[in-house]
């Protein structure tokens, strides 16, 4: 399985991200998630703390788990860092495989659980004010689906 | 052993890493010895529902043993995605 995880402050470009996962023919299907950063009355800025080593570390063991679980040929896991204004994009999951039910499934599971395991914290700023994004219960009940 | 703080934990306790000379213990011990140390540390652990915990970078939790040479870090649930 091809595995590129990255965090980094630059943004990415979906097509090149795509091409270089599965440009070369050995798999037939991509599925890939795109998040950006949602507009909001009054937000100027979300900006992204994160732990280093620890967060590429946790994504390892998140795709280690659904390579188990699907046979994947890639993967690729670009999350941003850093300030980020409303409609930038912050995170990308690219997943390869042979068929489209393995990328589309992999693809989610991966979300899910980058969202309730990767250490990232988001900040937002609105106007004068700095507020530490509250984690949803909804994200843990999305990631407990996997659990069976 | 060292210590990393994360997000509003990091902002409370005034500090994002320092090193400590502790005796071996549990997460739970370290907590307790670490809201003796001053009204930052009591802030930032005074809910403790709201503190996430990792061990040498894994997920670990309050019964987690850590010695001389671990790496602990504590933050808030996580917000990525």
């Amino acid at each position: 399985m091809k595995i590129s995880i990255r965090i980094q402050r630059e943004d990415f470009d979906l097509n090149r991200e795509v091409t270089m996962l599965a440009g070369d023919g050995e798999s037939g299907a991509v599925a890939s998630f795109t998040g950006h950063v949602r507009k909001e009355e009054d937000l100027s800025t979300l900006t992204l703390e994160h732990y280093p080593h620890m967060t590429e570390a946790e994504i390892a063991r998140l795709v280690g788990e659904a390579g188990i679980r699907w046979e994947l040929t890639g993967v690729t896991i670009v999350h941003r860092v850093g300030p980020l204004k409303p409609g930038e994009r912050i995170v990308l999951v690219a997943i390869a495989s042979q068929h489209r039910h393995a990328a589309f499934a992999a693809c989610e599971f991966l979300m899910d659980y980058l969202k309730t395991h990767a250490p990232f914290w988001k900040e937002e700023t609105r106007g004068s004010e700095h507020h530490w994004v509250e984690h949803r219960a909804s994200d843990d009940e999305a990631a407990k689906r996997w659990q069976k | 052993m060292t210590l990393l703080y994360f997000a509003w934990v990091r902002q409370k306790v005034g500090k994002g890493e320092e090193q400590m000379a502790l005796p071996a213990g549990d997460i739970a011990g370290l907590i307790a010895h670490l809201k003796s140390l001053g009204p930052n540390y009591a802030e930032a652990f005074a809910d403790l529902s709201r503190i996430r915990v990792a061990v040498n970078q894994h997920h670990a939790g309050l019964d987690a043993k850590v010695g001389a040479n671990d790496e602990v870090a504590f933050f808030p649930p996580v917000t990525g995605g």
